[in-house]
């Protein structure tokens, strides 16, 4: 019985960290996507994280991507790092003329910048579109690729200026067919989305907590940091509970999606109850205890709470995943518990 | 370095042990519920249960075997208190001696007070009552005044004082607190560690009727009460250093492992099922319950699963300190949600009583015993967040507790 990060994924998020810490300020932030970030990001593998190894990626899996997002969404960078694993996951299944293998290997090295949608309203924007340059998209069990190039994409408002959101007209063209009969393929897929966005929205709970409390530690009234007041201390603590709560809950849906467990669904869906509901807490408690500096757009915080705001819906948001999580569990047969 | 990969198995020792406890327990469960703990045939009717259980070395899976136990691992002890709990087994009536004082025995005491105390505590022979709060000292731990002085000419020390919310205290025979030694000494300096015999002269017990009924608790006066030296735990004036070594590491993980509300979850969802197929009575409107059935199941799941984190960490040689806090605020809210949460699906009914209502008048003391949750959300704030102190006048030193019923 272990359940922790194995060292080589702490090892691999302290890379990314560094990365990030470097490359992703706030400031670096607020400009959005950049391709020198990806290429970077490249370099030490985060794009090529699941992209098998004879396509030139590393060939991990989700708990490696845990592991990643979580620093993604600490560093609020807005380069498509879950949709990288996602596509990766999508394209090894598939052959089509060589055209996945090509954009393979053009994910490891940081050449191909991925936009994906598997589910949810066909008319609705896609994230990353606006910066990608390779759009996957799943019609139910059929799976569809073309360069941004061929697709006719038009930038969409978004709450996140840093996700890119476009819509995206494929055209369903057989020539942007990459394969039919996908489904599990697609569930699969959609359910790493899920484990990805579930730890970024962690990250990103954690880094608005740090901010927070230093914030709390440094403004003073009435004489004294408004830190060591009981009302925001139980805000904050509520924060901390709902967060370490939540992550071992990640850690078990990475488990359960590589072992391929039959509770796998659930457990995913699971991760991101817990991590939304965290993110979407932190969110509402680091404005509140920030005050009216937290309401403005020259403080940082408005990066995370944007990126939460947009994340905690996107890959199924809480009440999405609920239901599913219901249907398994009050329905005829239960998958059994993992552990 | 070797390659620690996540490994959500149980060994197949470890299925072994779940086996073994899960066929005991099936074979003697008793198919009547017991009395309640907290009336005169209750409280013998569990003693006995803690007995039967202590001779199949149940009792105390996790003690060396010397003491009664089995020297189980801290994933067979949570085995154990899944299957415990899924067989639908008897509360334990020893558990504020063998969860709570126990470690402090294990810590502090000398071989004489371990090879005295411990046997019997684990069969059900003594069973130990918390002396912990007084009328003024309640979250302020520190405040206590029951004072203890010297008797050199006996060896000993003289009570006087008055302990309250005494869990078990009303058929009780031992008591485990902290008394305040040295008159000059303020706050956590100055208290000792004391086993008191709650038959010896100078000692009134005065039961307190809980919300259910019962009396759970009582007040427990002490007249100028003999202690011997023999039952001093740890050196006279460290006595808050004792209490505290056993707060803080295990509070959450000894005190409440996952199991009991892990079986509480799974009967809640069956509850919905059968209220839903109109199998038992309750609400017209199930529905209405489903997300927070499936969110009261979620979180008892996540508490299982901190738990093995929490578990993993302590394999790897961390400390878990102040994290405790986490789990007692968490423990005590899932258990409340579990049992509201039944409640409502009960509808019209849940008025008429059964283990459901016990269930939720019991967890509603959650968020109070063992250290409110007040104080344990400003242990997190502080010590895992770093928040600053409250300026001391405002409420001084805080000392957080270990308390259970």
């Amino acid at each position: 019985m272990r359940l922790a990060p194995t060292a080589d994924e702490e090892l691999f998020a302290r890379t990314v960290r560094a990365v990030l810490e470097r490359r992703c300020a706030p400031r670096e932030v607020r400009a959005g996507f950049a391709r020198g970030r990806w290429a970077e990001l490249a370099e030490i593998g985060v794009t090529g994280l699941l992209v098998p190894e004879e396509h030139g990626g590393l060939g991990l899996g989700a708990g490696a991507l845990v592991a990643v997002a979580e620093e993604a969404g600490r560093a609020c960078a807005p380069e498509p790092v879950v949709e990288a694993a996602v596509a990766a996951t999508l394209l090894a299944r598939v052959d089509a003329d060589g055209r996945a293998r090509e954009w393979l290997r053009a994910l490891a090295v940081g050449a191909a910048v991925p936009a994906v949608r598997l589910a949810g309203p066909g008319t609705a924007p896609v994230a990353h579109a606006a910066h990608a340059n390779f759009v996957l998209v799943a019609d139910g069990d059929t799976l569809y690729g073309r360069s941004a190039a061929e697709a006719y994409i038009h930038p969409a408002p978004g709450v996140d200026p840093g996700r890119g959101l476009a819509y995206v007209d494929m055209s369903m063209s057989p020539d942007g067919l990459l394969a039919v009969r996908q489904e599990q393929a697609v569930t699969r897929a959609a359910r790493l989305g899920a484990i990805g966005a579930a730890a970024d929205l962690l990250g990103a709970a954690r880094a608005m907590l740090d901010l927070t409390v230093r914030h709390a530690r440094q403004r003073h009234q009435f004489g004294r940091p408004i830190g060591s007041y009981q009302a925001v201390k139980h805000q904050l603590a509520d924060v901390l509970s709902a967060v370490e709560f939540a992550h071992p809950v990640v850690l078990r849906a990475a488990y359960s999606h590589e072992h391929g467990r039959p509770s796998a669904g659930r457990d995913a869906a699971m991760a991101k109850v817990f991590a939304s509901d965290a993110a979407d807490l932190a969110a509402r408690s680091c404005l509140q205890v920030h005050g009216a500096i937290g309401y403005t757009q020259e403080c940082d915080l408005v990066l995370w709470l944007r990126r939460v705001w947009a994340l905690s819906a996107a890959w199924g948001d809480a009440a999405h995943h609920r239901a599913a999580i219901a249907a398994d569990l009050l329905g005829p047969a239960p998958a059994p518990p993992c552990p | 370095m070797l390659a620690q990969v996540t490994d959500l198995i149980f060994s197949v020792t470890e299925e072994a042990f779940r086996r073994e406890i899960r066929d005991w327990l099936a074979r003697h469960v008793p198919s009547e519920p017991l009395p309640s703990m907290d009336t005169p045939d209750g409280f013998e009717a569990h003693r006995r249960w803690e007995r039967h259980l202590y001779d199949a070395r149940w009792a105390v899976v996790s003690w060396p075997a010397e003491y009664g136990g089995r020297g189980a691992s801290l994933v067979e002890w949570l085995i154990f208190e899944e299957e415990y709990w899924r067989s639908g087994a008897p509360g334990r009536v020893s558990q504020n001696g063998i969860f709570l004082f126990a470690p402090a025995v294990f810590a502090y005491g000398t071989e004489e007070q371990k090879r005295r105390v411990l046997p019997p505590m684990a069969a059900g022979e003594e069973i130990w009552v918390q002396g912990w709060s007084e009328p003024e000292a309640g979250s302020d731990l520190a405040a206590l005044r029951s004072r203890a002085v010297r008797d050199g000419r006996r060896g000993g020390w003289r009570l006087t004082g008055q302990k309250t919310w005494s869990s078990r205290g009303t058929y009780g025979h031992r008591m485990f607190g902290l008394f305040r030694t040295d008159a000059r000494a303020e706050r956590h300096h100055g208290l000792t560690y004391l086993m008191v015999d709650l038959a010896a002269d100078g000692v009134t017990v005065r039961p307190i009727r809980q919300l259910g009924g019962e009396p759970g608790f009582a007040e427990v006066f002490l007249d100028d009460v003999f202690v011997p030296d023999a039952d001093v735990l740890g050196e006279p004036g460290e006595g808050w250093r004792v209490a505290m070594s056993t707060t803080g590491d295990e509070r959450g993980l000894s005190l409440r492992g996952p199991g009991r509300f892990l079986a509480a979850a799974d009967r809640l969802v069956e509850l919905y099922r059968r209220v839903s197929a109109g199998e038992e009575a309750g609400t017209d409107t199930p529905n209405a319950f489903r997300d927070a059935v499936v969110d009261a199941w979620m979180r008892a799941e996540s508490y299982r699963l901190y738990t093995f984190r929490t578990v993993t960490r302590l394999g790897d040689g961390q400390r878990v300190g102040a994290q405790s806090s986490l789990n007692k605020v968490f423990w005590s809210e899932l258990d409340l949600n579990l049992h509201a949460t039944a409640q409502r699906l009960l509808g019209p009914w849940a008025e008429t009583g059964g283990p459901w209502l016990d269930g939720y008048l019991f967890s509603l003391a959650g968020p109070i015993y063992a250290g409110t949750n007040e104080i344990q959300r400003n242990v997190i704030a502080e010590r895992l967040l770093g928040l600053p102190k409250e300026p001391k006048g405002s409420n001084g030193e805080k000392g957080e507790k270990g308390e259970g019923r």
